[in-house]
């Protein structure tokens, strides 16, 4: 098989292509997608099993990941864990405008180059929008 | 997989013809997500405050275990089928595969039985 590999040809990859929007959302999509599934997952679990522990446990997950009230160390994972935060809310803003275009292109329309066009560019200004809405709605009622 | 011929050494090597379930499957807990991530976020940020009492009293009501397991099985069934295609991508050598399709069934089973044990303690009233 190895050498059957090796004698067929190589499909272009991305420096080959013209960036467009849906290029950019497509890879957006894979990457948030992924980023939450190991990242998002991983912290969701972390905050379940810490509430499940008792209010010991649910400090730690709280001081590291949010307020840094330990000092030290919790200072810096603190800063770290918002930005986490804040990017995992963009990325599952971003994932879900995504699937929603892709699960509007699985019934057979929007691919005219324009409005597909439009529709890439819609959720990257869609994503950014609703993660300063939820963090706006958060930090200032 | 025989070597004689051209259909021997090509025989069993193409689709598993289980793709119209994966694609359906991933479909579905994509609709399912759009309601239980955002019944998170919203319930999370509507919450007075964030202390341990007002958190676990929060997850603890049957309306909130029950989206919290849902939320749990739906994402994680979500992310397996994401990632198992990412990795067909990526994953070309036959020890990878193996060991990708080892991870994609069992790391999401473990997480989910942890997930709902959790969810399952919370709500019984314990801790």
């Amino acid at each position: 098989m190895a050498l059957a590999r090796s004698n067929r040809p190589l499909s272009p990859h991305l420096q080959i292509w013209r960036w467009g929007p849906a290029m950019l959302v497509s890879i957006l999509h894979r990457v948030t997608g992924n980023g939450l599934a190991f990242v998002g997952l991983s912290l969701l679990l972390w905050w379940l099993g810490s509430i499940a522990s008792g209010p010991e446990a649910y400090e730690t997950f709280m001081t590291y990941v949010w307020t840094g009230a330990a000092g030290g160390l919790s200072t810096l994972t603190a800063i770290l864990g918002k930005i986490v935060l804040v990017g995992l809310s963009w990325a599952f803003f971003q994932h879900a405008a995504t699937g929603i275009r892709h699960l509007v292109l699985d019934i057979g329309v929007g691919y005219e180059l324009s409005v597909n066009a439009r529709w890439s560019v819609f959720t990257l200004i869609a994503s950014v929008g609703l993660t300063a809405l939820f963090w706006g709605f958060v930090l200032l009622r | 997989m025989g070597n004689g011929t051209s259909i021997g050494r090509v025989r069993g090597l193409g689709s598993s013809h289980a793709g119209t379930h994966h694609w359906l499957a991933q479909r579905l807990t994509a609709v399912g997500n759009l309601i239980v991530i955002p019944f998170l976020g919203i319930s999370l940020a509507l919450l007075p405050a964030h202390d341990f009492a007002t958190v676990h009293g929060w997850a603890a009501k049957p309306l909130s275990a029950t989206m919290l397991v849902l939320l749990v099985v739906n994402t994680l069934y979500h992310a397996r089928l994401g990632v198992q295609v990412m990795l067909e991508d990526y994953i070309h050598e036959e020890g990878g595969k193996v060991a990708s399709w080892l991870l994609i069934n069992f790391v999401p089973a473990a997480a989910a039985v942890f997930g709902i044990v959790s969810i399952i303690r919370i709500a019984l009233g314990a801790a």
